[in-house]
């Protein structure tokens, strides 16, 4: 077949023609994959949320609470088993070294910690990666099993009990910080839990917009970094 | 102080191409001679704040309302694309001696990651407009800033004997490096600025 | 030519990454790690191979004018493919690219294949190239991603070789990308005269 000439016509129906079937194709894809990614962004929350409070038999990630307190909204995850409360994960963060470092807390009845997820961070990578692991069961700095309310969750350096991540206490503050937020919150939601059959009522209305704040940390930029200076000598 | 506070992140703390390593070719293709590398800063910091305003008009006005978000990619690069010919051929018209100096960068541009990728930081981080631009020009002025210095840092090294394997490429990036790591100084200045301005 | 041939040179004598320096940001962008890089180099792939499949095939339609705008709609129409695939199944990895995996429409590398090698010869041809030059781009962007991880953290793919306290935390953070690659490339030089 001969090339087309760069006529004025040819310019325009070629054009046209190639951003009609794109567009088209675009449009295609989008339908078929829209299901899939907001199946994989549901289960993402829900392999989370069952990490931190095992052994519930609703589906906590579907009806999210949504509790604001001094202008930050915190999602809490209500876990129950055969209708029985069990505990619930709550969704906090706090600002660490190099952004927003959010994190997944379960609690069981009584507010003790059972366990948690760093959902994602924009640390110095190596170093403020480490709190994915630091504060678990094993860990140096383990938080598990404590309750906020009876035991100072703080780094020993600011009198608490908690045992930094080597060269990165702010990392550590910040993740410390976002759990004690993370357990006033529930704790608030616990004393009139017994009154909050209107606010379940209203929950599943919110759970449209429950992936936007989950799809804006798959952005976390991979090369955000801080700086290994301060992470040597001024955050010791 | 929350725009001051933007810039001077934008510029030191996330220099855009030392730590953010956007606009790594214009950086190391254009940076041999001080005077152009001023020139390719200028050009980009016009189209980059440009492109950010029509791009952000773009997102909130057409692709949102009408749920089209998924083809933002395609939308904001052929736009950029337009938008430099025409900014091209307007200050061929208007402004020749602007055109000299900049004209000859202006069809780079159109490849330069950082448009593309501020363009797209912006509606991530979900800026409002006036924020946007702030940010789309400090990031600009952070690209300029990087690739003078580096062209400065070049123009002495052209100089110096370097190890045959090592020369062009090799010792330009060891020296970009070098560069990064010095930038790396300014981390933790924002935080500092933040609770300054009573922020943080 | 051969298509063994043209599948070779992608990768050996026009090296994407180490001869022609192209492509820089992602390279430096994404290396963070071995794994990383990898992904990186074949979400490349992906869209280098569909598009120059693709621009070959239609070569004959575009008016020469309009080659450029119509040879960045096909590339771009295939990188929202491979995000919304990325995002539907393998979003950790989609959520760690991040922002290099739209701006792959910007990499040199791809727009320059189409000029370069995909409007002057058939599909297959093109096949092979968008293969070999992906290839060439998914190998640098491994072993790069690997020393760096190496220096770093003390690991290769996650799999600790010494003890992470040896790690030199600068490779794995910006000034590290630089450094790391000029030396690669330096080596390559070497072994490239020799």
């Amino acid at each position: 077949m001969k090339k087309l000439d760069s006529s004025l016509k040819n310019m325009l129906l070629s054009l046209t023609g190639f951003s009609v079937v794109a567009g088209a194709l675009l449009g295609w894809v989008n339908d078929v994959t829209a299901d899939p990614i907001a199946e994989a962004s549901a289960k993402t929350l829900s392999d989370a949320i069952a990490l931190v409070v095992p052994g519930f038999d609703n589906n906590p990630a579907e009806s999210p609470e949504e509790v604001e307190a001094d202008g930050v909204t915190y999602k809490v995850y209500r876990a129950t088993k055969g209708g029985e409360f069990i505990g619930a994960a709550v969704e906090s963060s706090a600002n660490g070294f190099g952004g927003a470092l959010s994190v997944l807390v379960g609690f069981d009845a009584e507010g003790n910690i059972i366990d948690y997820s760093l959902l994602s961070h924009a640390e110095t990578p190596g170093l403020g990666s480490k709190a994915a692991d630091w504060f678990k069961k094993g860990g140096k700095g383990d938080i598990t099993g404590k309750n906020p309310g009876q035991s100072l969750l703080k780094v020993t350096k600011d009198g608490g009990e908690i045992d930094a991540i080597t060269a990165s206490t702010i990392t550590s503050r910040a993740f410390l910080q976002a759990v004690n937020n993370a357990y006033a919150v529930y704790m608030e939601g616990e004393t009139d839990a017994s009154s909050g059959a209107s606010r379940q009522a209203e929950a599943p209305a919110e759970v449209s917009d429950t992936d936007a704040s989950s799809s804006a940390t798959l952005y976390a930029h991979p090369s955000d970094t801080a700086s290994l200076n301060n992470q040597k000598g001024g955050d010791l | 102080m929350e725009y001051v506070l933007i810039f001077i992140t934008a510029i030191f703390v996330n220099n855009i191409v030392l730590s953010q390593f956007l606009g790594i070719c214009p950086f190391l293709g254009v940076s041999k001679k001080v005077e152009t590398a001023m020139g390719m800063g200028a050009a980009v910091a016009f189209v980059l704040t440009l492109a950010t305003i029509v791009t952000y008009v773009i997102q909130k006005f057409v692709l949102d309302p009408f749920g089209l978000a998924y083809m933002q990619t395609i939308a904001f690069i052929l736009v950029i694309a337009a938008l430099v010919q025409m900014v091209e051929i307007i200050l061929k018209k208007v402004s020749p001696s602007l055109y000299q100096a900049l004209g000859v960068f202006l069809p780079l541009i159109t490849t330069n990651c950082c448009i593309l990728g501020v363009a797209i930081l912006v509606i991530q981080k979900n800026f409002d407009l006036l924020t946007g631009v702030v940010y789309a020009f400090s990031t600009a002025l952070g690209f300029a800033l990087a690739l003078v210095v580096f062209a400065g840092i070049r123009e002495q090294l052209s100089l110096v004997n370097i190890p045959k394997g090592m020369q062009g490429m090799s010792i330009a990036l060891i020296t970009a490096g070098l560069l990064a790591m010095a930038f790396m100084g300014f981390s933790g200045v924002d935080k500092g600025l933040a609770v300054l301005f009573g922020l943080g | 030519m051969n298509n063994l041939k043209v599948l070779l040179n992608g990768i050996v004598k026009e090296n994407p990454t180490f001869v022609l320096l192209l492509g820089m940001c992602p390279t430096l962008g994404t290396t963070s790690s071995a794994l990383n890089g990898m992904g990186m180099g074949l979400a490349t792939m992906f869209v280098l191979i569909c598009s120059n499949v693709v621009i070959s095939a239609i070569k004959n339609l575009v008016p020469d004018m309009v080659r450029i705008p119509i040879f960045v709609v096909v590339i771009a129409t295939f990188v929202t493919v491979l995000q919304m695939v990325m995002q539907a199944y393998v979003p950790a990895l989609y959520a760690t690219l991040g922002l290099f995996i739209p701006l792959i429409v910007v990499n040199c590398i791809l727009l320059g294949r189409a000029e370069a090698f995909a409007c002057k010869n058939g599909p297959v041809a093109s096949f092979f190239d968008g293969l070999g030059i992906g290839l060439g781009f998914t190998i640098a962007l491994t072993l790069l991603g690997a020393v760096r991880e190496f220096l770093g953290t003390g690991k290769v793919f996650g799999l600790a070789i010494v003890p992470e306290n040896y790690g030199m935390l600068v490779f794995v953070l910006a000034p590290g990308a630089f450094i790391a690659l000029g030396y690669l490339i330096a080596v390559v030089n070497r072994l490239r005269k020799a």
